[in-house]
């Protein structure tokens, strides 16, 4: 029962980040419809961007994030700006692909710089991990669970009853309604990029403080989205950040309970798994509009 | 010669259907054919050095999956992000065909072939109620499955440790060395491309482009939807294991990370260099991204004299430059090198009056 808690903890721990990641994901979706193959690498560049900033500034860590989500904002603007509005009216496969290279491009640009190596971020909470009752949880853990939970927070907020979020939400239910009412879906678009890269810069840097910063493994989570995201609903925020978290506990349980009975490597599998089986049952998830076709 | 050639048509005299249908509007095309597969059965081999030679065998491996990718994304329209991973079941299928079973490889080809399409038509199954970008990340699953088995099922494929493949014998020629390898992949390679372009000649092809440009539309004037999106996945996923097969003998041993999501991106990169849903695209998409880290490697080679340090970033710059090239042909070349080649031709045909 004991190992059962706590891999559920440390399962919600990670499901949070995918929670964020998904997040990003989801925004994109939602208001322009395309798939961001890309995720995984605006995680790995904003946590390495971080990295980056503090090492080369010398400014204190904190300083360094905000500089590094800043930092991954423009970069999400200008990738809506230079890749993606070409591509608007495309065929899906020219904007996945357009993804791809993105994805390749940072790839490239994060290898050139730093390599494929392990770095980690500077120590800001104790080590000494915490007893909870029966359940052992490091500190680093529990920041990453507040920190991310702030977060989904403050979007919570954003999208109820900011002026933006609310255009936003508006744009992705309806389009041409929310031009006609004087909402820029150019600007959606952007900011939907801008953010969602934001966002993916938090997973990456409570990643790094967590796992340490390593290039495949940050990107990783980039493709775990997918699970959560089409667990969740592809359209839906709130079906991100549940899909998230229930991939986090569910990829745990697999690997804490199925790795010894076959060996290894169920973590990485058991997501895609349940992203086959959602699919064949309920491909919009648990909270996605439901499609219907009409001819 | 029973018929007099025709080398230029000065008018369309075509009378039935499958004068339209022809592969070679007149014998020019035919001839230049001919010649081109001549001299690079012939004339190649003995000319080029073994290192074009390996970069000519990988080009017609990528080849035969390129082909595969082209006919069901292309010209079916049903986006797939596990190509290598079928190329992966072919490889394994090859290797255990041919040390398990001992069969020779002019069998082991088409079997392992075989077993990549049944693997394909299993996961080409959601295909009958997810579309679009839902099957492509369907298909994403399959990748990342099949990789999963690739590696853990070590009792099938011996996991990491690679699985050996022993040397082909076609008939008793001893198949080793760049340049027999070369004539056995170029053969390889001219029959999955014959056997893709005139597919698309006949009722099945065009029922796939049908499902392609509207699968309700194809639903509704008679075309079994599921059917023929299982066929596509089948006879894609069968080249890809005919390249898969080629493949592990060429190599002579299969490794599981050969076979990752990279690869199928590479593929899905060369239907997008060399134009989807054209007959020639495969062969240009083949031959750019299997050229272009050579070519970046001898770039940088070329370099070390500037820069010392350019040959270690070799890999993220493999990786940055690949990135780029599939942005810039989706943002200015959209329909790809073949549509490109279209263009360039006709404006030659009607200079200098080219309205």
């Amino acid at each position: 029962m004991t190992i059962f808690l706590q891999l559920v903890v440390t399962g919600i721990v990670v499901g949070m980040i995918y929670a964020l990641a998904a997040l990003g994901f989801v925004l994109i979706y939602k208001a322009s419809r395309v798939i961001n193959m890309a995720q995984g690498y605006f995680v790995a560049v904003g946590a390495f961007g971080a990295l980056a900033i503090a090492q080369v500034t010398h400014i204190p860590f904190v300083l360094a994030v905000i500089a590094s989500l800043a930092g991954s904002f423009l970069l999400g603007i200008l990738v809506e700006r230079l890749l993606l509005r070409p591509l608007i009216g495309e065929p899906v496969i020219a904007v996945i692909m357009v993804t791809i290279g993105l994805a390749a491009v940072l790839r490239g640009a994060i290898l050139l710089f730093w390599g494929a190596g392990n770095f980690g971020f500077p120590q800001l909470l104790p080590e000494a991990p915490l007893s909870l009752g029966p359940l052992i949880v490091s500190p680093v853990h529990l920041g990453a669970l507040v920190i991310s939970l702030v977060f989904l927070a403050v979007f919570a907020v954003f999208f109820r009853s900011t002026t933006l979020g609310v255009a936003m939400r508006a744009v992705a239910d309806d389009q041409q309604a929310a031009q006609s009412l004087g909402v820029s879906v150019r600007r959606i678009f952007a900011a939907s990029w801008a953010i969602a890269a934001a966002v993916a810069a938090i997973a990456g840097i409570v990643v790094g403080s967590i796992n340490g910063l390593n290039a495949d493994a940050l990107s990783f989570i980039g493709l775990k989205v997918f699970p959560a995201v089409i667990l969740g609903g592809l359209d839906s925020v709130p079906g991100a950040v549940v899909g998230g978290i229930t991939i986090g506990v569910l990829e745990n349980l697999a690997g804490g309970y199925l790795d010894p009975l076959v060996g290894g490597g169920t973590k990485e599998v058991a997501p895609f798994v349940v992203l086959v089986l959602v699919l064949m049952l309920r491909p919009y998830g648990l909270f996605g509009t439901v499609e219907i076709e009409r001819v | 010669m029973a018929r007099p050639l025709v080398l230029s048509d000065c008018g369309n005299f075509k009378v039935r259907y499958a004068e339209e249908a022809a592969l070679f509007p007149n014998d020019v095309g035919r001839l230049a054919l001919g010649a081109f597969l001549a001299l690079w059965f012939l004339g190649v081999p003995f000319l080029a050095g073994p290192y074009l030679l390996t970069v000519a065998n990988l080009t017609g491996i990528a080849l035969i999956g390129a082909t595969g990718l082209n006919l069901l994304t292309g010209y079916t329209g049903q986006i797939t992000m596990s190509q290598g991973a079928f190329m992966g079941v072919g490889a394994y299928a090859a290797a255990i065909l041919a040390s398990r079973a001992h069969l020779p490889f002019w069998a082991v080809v088409p079997l392992a072939g075989i077993v990549a399409a049944a693997a394909g038509a299993f996961f080409g199954i959601p295909s009958l109620r997810l579309k679009g970008l839902y099957l492509a990340i369907a298909t994403l699953a399959a990748q990342f499955m099949l990789e999963y088995a690739f590696v853990h099922w070590d009792w099938l494929t011996r996991g990491t440790s690679g699985y050996p493949v022993p040397a082909a014998w076609v008939g008793s020629w001893r198949v080793g060395g760049e340049r027999a390898f070369f004539w056995v992949i170029s053969v390889c390679a001219v029959l999955i491309t014959w056997l893709g372009l005139n597919l698309m000649r006949t009722r099945v092809g065009r029922a796939f482009v049908a499902i392609r440009d509207n699968d309700r539309a194809a639903a509704a004037i008679g075309i079994p939807l599921f059917a023929y999106k299982l066929l596509a996945f089948f006879l894609s996923a069968f080249m890809a294991g005919v390249a898969g097969a080629v493949y592990a003998y060429y190599i002579g041993v299969v490794v599981p990370d050969k076979f990752t999501l990279d690869l199928s991106i590479d593929y899905l990169a060369m239907g997008i260099v060399g134009g989807l849903g054209t007959a020639l695209g495969p062969i240009y998409g083949a031959i750019v991204i299997t050229v272009l880290p050579e070519a970046l490697r001898a770039l940088s080679q070329a370099l070390t004299g500037v820069l010392p340090n350019i040959t270690t970033a070799l890999n993220a710059l493999r990786e940055a430059v690949f990135g780029v090239v599939i942005i810039l042909f989706l943002l200015f070349e959209p329909e790809g090198l073949a549509d490109r080649w279209r263009v360039t031709r006709a404006y030659f045909k009607l200079w200098p009056f080219s309205y």
